[in-house]
């Protein structure tokens, strides 16, 4: 279809904004701007048709379903929108007089302490933007601690083999240098590797729980204890969260930080890769040093800002991504303490109950109880057929189903990660594994049909390569 | 002037005692697959035998490059920086960089021996 | 109350019992007991949706929504056409994830396309990524595109916003990055001050300049272009976006790397997020540029086709090596800004942009005549800076009182005013004749400097 672009006339426009009502003032004429600047040409009506095309061209969580594993594709509630909408949030200034907000820091002290409850924390940070911030706003709290107590020589972060990628990125943006251990067979930390990787230039520990294969550690009580003893922080990477809350929490599992991402488990929308929200959390003991305003006082005598004594700085701007946190808040007062526990049951049975019915062809990377997501291993497949899970990936698209993720966790060669959430009815699920059994008789009746898939989206497999080789990352305009 | 090959599939084309240019072996671009980038050191660059002194970059992977020597970097292919796929239309022809004052060489293969050790590789 | 999901008590039974679980606890069993919650959540039960709808508006009611606002550092009142809402509201945008599947991800990778090529045409730069947490985490994350083992030192100007300083300082707290701020005199970037710091200095890496700056005033961006370059550094430009329609763009000042916080593109101000930042380089440093990019290629039959490219830069391929973590960036923000600039268009823009410059003169004027003087006497945009000669809290509660958010007061008692399109003449004489009054009850004595 055409770009933006490539639609429209030259003087076609919308009539926007009224005259001038001031004697003009004109920039000084050494700042003027010498380039044409190339901006769409177009009606309103063209303007909606273009982007009611590229919906079209768009598959969401509300288009069908959407099970990619480490990514909790849970159903976006509308009541946290129309929450968001509301002008006494949508207008009002960050830098409004604590007075003439009370609201918003009232939404903000509710949040903090709700995530502190669920997590089993102390103090919550809103500032981080994503899950990746939080990572790195949780380090740089390890590094603050560190560097306060004068204990220079603890330059390494632990993280296991079948991390995300973001957790390395984030340790060596925080100046640490990455050790990074195997999994064990089961697809759990291996304590002895822990034993021998932990020492005293241990800066602490990444861990996700239940980790990246879906599997609750089993010794995670242990796993905190080795790194504790050795004189380093635990950082519980949220992600996962959305299977223990309300039935564990990572401050009774011996973790000293920990991120949360509001846009997996606590449902706002990912809108297309963000905005996300990742609020940091900590024991009372690293609290000194939350980035950004930390809210006190209550609602009834006003509350206000002030910053933590030995504060770290700021991650961002202001206070966060703080329509996200209006929504999340939304969220966790609808559920309530007895929701909570239900949506993260029910994600974990959902994911149950797809792999045992996926598992009459399927193999799985690790055949026992998952929570709320499990891996699938098609190295088998691919070597008997030569179909990968890529190919079944693509193949899915023709069902009108988003693939579980793909070559996730690297310690899973042929690896599909499949993750439901607990917004989906049963039927749905039924669908898909229909599906994915018809895809994996379909590998081994006709793979070049597979190869060639999907056959009925929009367009066929892009030339990756070709885009890498030859960038092309913008439009050239002809004048 | 026949190239020696290393475990870890780099070849090596020693010009001299002392000097070198190296590469990567036709086994280890089929491998990476089609190639998009590649980061090389700097001139005057020291290089250590068994440490990683470029990467490859494919569309879905990352690969660090091995010195199968110690030297100092000479002169580096800038035209692999415009052209990978150079990497992979020529592997031989398309050397990363040319090592001077080579003061150590690991253990390396012969052309024959290294195609029985990719064969074994390959099982 | 409810947690959204669908299934009914009798359908997770069945479930249950077809995964081979005779109950929940059964299936949980696989959590240690030892770390198993033994009570409920110390929250409240679950709300209704009309209860959750009542609570978020009494929050929101506590807060004070302000009729005009002239108030800005960083977070702009401008003009949000009626056609954006309605766009970014469509579901298939608000709920897809990032774009890994582009078969069925081509609306959003064909929108983030036209965005990196609005980007690129309002900064005149060759390339700009997928979009970035704000303005300050972008003018941050520029610092390691510039540092290698030969540049180590950054530095950045004190006339920037305070906040991409702050949060500059925490990234290179992080990454063990020496940075230097260099001073601020009459209210422009020290210029003698940088030069002297570069020529004792062999191995800067990069400077950061905002234009214009957080005082609205306008710096002599391409004399600090020059100057960094003769110095072997790169130049790095925080921009306002809407700025941007009408001044010199930051190629034209020699900018190696343009970043900015596009909220101005409408984004309500949201007390403070979310927001987009945006970042645009040259060619020459295309594959430093952190963040997702979106490529154009084909498929196998030829259609045009777009795609995530040059991935191998990023954290989920390299890992530890990689220059930066992001991963989730502010997708829904940049398409905001994208339909923001293509219902404004060029002339829109430059309109909205000439209207905010000119009317910000227009309030300076008035309330220089009112007894507020400016602090700076430079070329400025739609920010400036004037004296406060009266308590400036009896001067905002007067202000609030008749629904008008005003200028923000920094250091010494002065106030930083902005103006956009959307203040009225009417506004400002109204905001004027406050200040006055307020001056006239209780000010306190002043002399003029001018």
């Amino acid at each position: 279809m055409n770009l933006i672009f490539e639609i429209g006339k030259e003087g076609r426009g919308l009539s926007l904004l009224p005259k001038c009502d001031v004697p003009e003032t004109s920039l000084p004429e050494n700042m003027k701007r010498q380039t044409k600047l190339h901006l769409p040409e177009l009606s309103e009506n063209e303007i909606s048709r273009h982007y009611t095309k590229l919906a079209q061209r768009t598959h969401g969580v509300n288009n069908g379903f959407y099970p990619l594993g480490s990514c909790t594709m849970k159903y976006n509630p509308k009541v946290n929108e129309y929450a968001a909408s509301l002008k006494g949030f949508t207008r009002l200034h960050p830098l409004q007089e604590e007075k003439y907000a009370q609201g918003a820091l009232e939404v903000m002290q509710m949040t903090e302490n709700s995530l502190s409850e669920i997590l089993g924390m102390d103090a919550f940070t809103l500032q981080p933007a994503a899950g990746a911030h939080g990572e790195f706003t949780g380090l740089l709290l390890i590094k603050s601690y560190h560097t306060d107590r004068g204990d220079t020589r603890r330059t390494k972060i632990i993280v296991p083999d079948s991390a995300h990628g973001t957790n390395p990125a984030s340790a060596a943006m925080c100046g640490y240098e990455v050790v990074s251990i195997p999994s064990a067979e089961d697809g759990c930390v291996d304590l002895d590797a822990l034993r021998d990787a932990v020492g005293e230039d241990t800066a602490g520990l990444m861990l996700t729980n239940p980790n990246t294969v879906g599997l609750f550690d089993k010794n995670i009580l242990e796993i905190t204890k080795i790194v504790h003893e050795a004189g380093g922080l635990c950082y519980y990477d949220g992600a996962n969260l959305n299977a223990v809350m309300g039935q564990a929490r990572p401050g009774d599992m011996g973790f000293d930080c920990v991120h949360v991402n509001l846009h997996k488990t606590f449902s706002t929308p990912h809108g297309g890769g963000g905005p996300g929200s990742g609020p940091v959390g900590c024991k009372a003991f690293l609290a000194d040093f939350l980035p950004g305003a930390r809210v006190t006082g209550t609602p009834e005598e006003g509350l206000r800002f002030e910053a933590a004594p030995k504060s770290m700085g700021l991650v961002k701007e202001f206070y966060g991504n703080f329509l996200v946190v209006v929504k999340a808040l939304s969220y966790i007062l609808t559920l309530g303490k007895e929701g909570i526990p239900e949506a993260s049951a029910n994600a974990v049975l959902n994911a149950n109950y797809m792999r045992v019915k996926l598992s009459e062809k399927y193999e799985m990377a690790y055949d026992t109880t998952c929570m709320h997501e499990f891996v699938m291993d098609l190295a088998e497949l691919k070597h008997r057929t030569g179909v990968s899970a890529l190919d079944v990936a693509k193949g899915l698209l023709d069902y009108g189903i988003h693939p579980p993720t793909m070559y996730f966790p690297l310690i899973v060669h042929e690896a599909l990660m499949v993750e439901p959430c607990e917004t989906e009815p049963r039927e749905v699920m039924d669908e898909a594994v229909n599906a994915l059994l018809e895809l994996y008789d379909m590998a081994e009746k006709d793979p070049e049909y597979l190869h060639g898939a999907p056959h009925k989206a929009v367009i066929g497999r892009p030339d990756e390569l070709g885009a890498a080789r030859n960038p092309v990352v913008r439009y050239t305009f002809e004048d | 002037m026949a190239l020696l090959f290393s475990k870890t599939h780099e070849w090596v084309n020693m010009i001299d005692d002392t000097t070198a240019t190296i590469g990567i072996s036709d086994y280890a671009q089929n491998e990476l697959g089609g190639l998009v980038f590649v980061n090389l050191p700097e001139e005057g660059d020291d290089i250590v035998m068994g440490d990683a002194f470029a990467d490859v970059e494919s569309v879905k992977a990352v690969s660090d490059i091995y010195s199968p020597v110690t030297g100092t970097v000479a002169e580096i292919n800038e035209e692999l920086l415009d052209a990978p796929e150079m990497i992979n239309d020529a592997p031989y022809d398309a050397w990363f960089v040319k090592v001077e004052n080579i003061t150590e060489t690991e253990e390396l293969m012969t052309e024959e021996e290294y195609k029985a050790f990719c064969e074994a590789e390959q099982a | 109350m409810g947690s959204y999901v669908p299934n009914t008590l009798k359908e997770r039974e069945e479930m249950l019992r077809e995964a081979g679980y005779s109950s929940f606890e059964d299936m949980f069993s696989c959590i240690p007991d030892e770390v198993k919650l033994k009570e409920p959540l110390n929250l409240p039960s679950g709300m209704s949706e009309m209860e959750v709808a009542r609570k978020m508006e009494e929050l929101a009611d506590k807060n004070t929504v302000f009729k005009s606002i002239f108030r800005g550092a960083g977070a702009y009142d401008h003009f949000i056409p009626a056609i954006v809402n309605s766009v970014i509201s469509k579901e298939e945008f608000l709920t897809a994830y990032t774009p890994y599947q582009a078969e069925i991800s081509q609306g959003i990778l064909q929108s983030i396309f036209e965005f990196q090529t609005m980007i690129c045409e309002l900064t005149g730069m060759d390339v700009a990524n997928a979009s970035h947490y704000d303005g300050a985490t972008a003018a941050a994350e520029t610092i390691p595109m510039c540092v290698d083992r030969k540049h180590k030192t950054a530095y950045v100007s004190a006339a920037a916003h305070p906040g991409v300083v702050k949060v500059m300082q925490t990234y290179c707290f992080g990454s063990n990055t020496k940075l230097v701020v260099i001073p601020s005199k009459d209210g422009l970037t020290d210029m003698d001050a940088l030069k002297e710091a570069l020529d004792n200095d062999p191995e800067a890496a990069c400077f950061y300049l905002q234009q214009p700056n957080f005082y609205g005033n306008f710096e002599d961006a391409e004399a600090f272009g020059e100057l960094v370059h003769a110095h072997g550094a790169k130049f790095v430009m925080g921009v306002n976006p809407i700025a941007l329609a009408i001044m010199k763009t930051p190629r034209e000042c020699g900018a190696d790397i343009a970043v900015g916080d596009g909220q101005p593109l409408g984004m309500p101000i949201s007390y403070g997020g979310p927001y987009v930042g945006f970042m645009a380089t040259t060619s020459a440093m295309m594959r430093k540029l952190p963040g997702r990019i979106v490529g154009e290629t084909k498929d196998d039959d030829g259609n045009r086709a777009y795609v995530l490219t040059l991935q191998a830069r990023e954290q989920h391929i390299r890992r530890e090596k990689a220059s930066s973590n992001i991963c989730s960036n502010q997708d829904l923000c940049a398409l905001t800004a994208s339909i923001y600039m293509a219902a404004m268009g060029a002339e829109g823009m430059a309109e909205a942009a000439r209207q905010s410059m000119s009317k910000a003169h227009y309030l300076r004027e008035g309330l220089k005549e009112a007894g507020y003087y400016p602090v700076f006497h430079k070329d400025f945009f739609n920010e400036f800076v004037t004296k406060c000669p009266v308590d400036d809290e009896k001067l905002m509660d007067a202000l609030a009182n008749a629904g008008i958010l005003g200028g923000l007061p920094i250091a010494d008692g002065s106030i930083l005013w902005c103006v956009t399109e959307k203040n009225t003449k009417e506004d400002m004489d109204k905001l004027i004749s406050i200040a006055k009054a307020v001056l006239g009850k209780g000010g306190l004595s002043y002399e003029s400097n001018i």
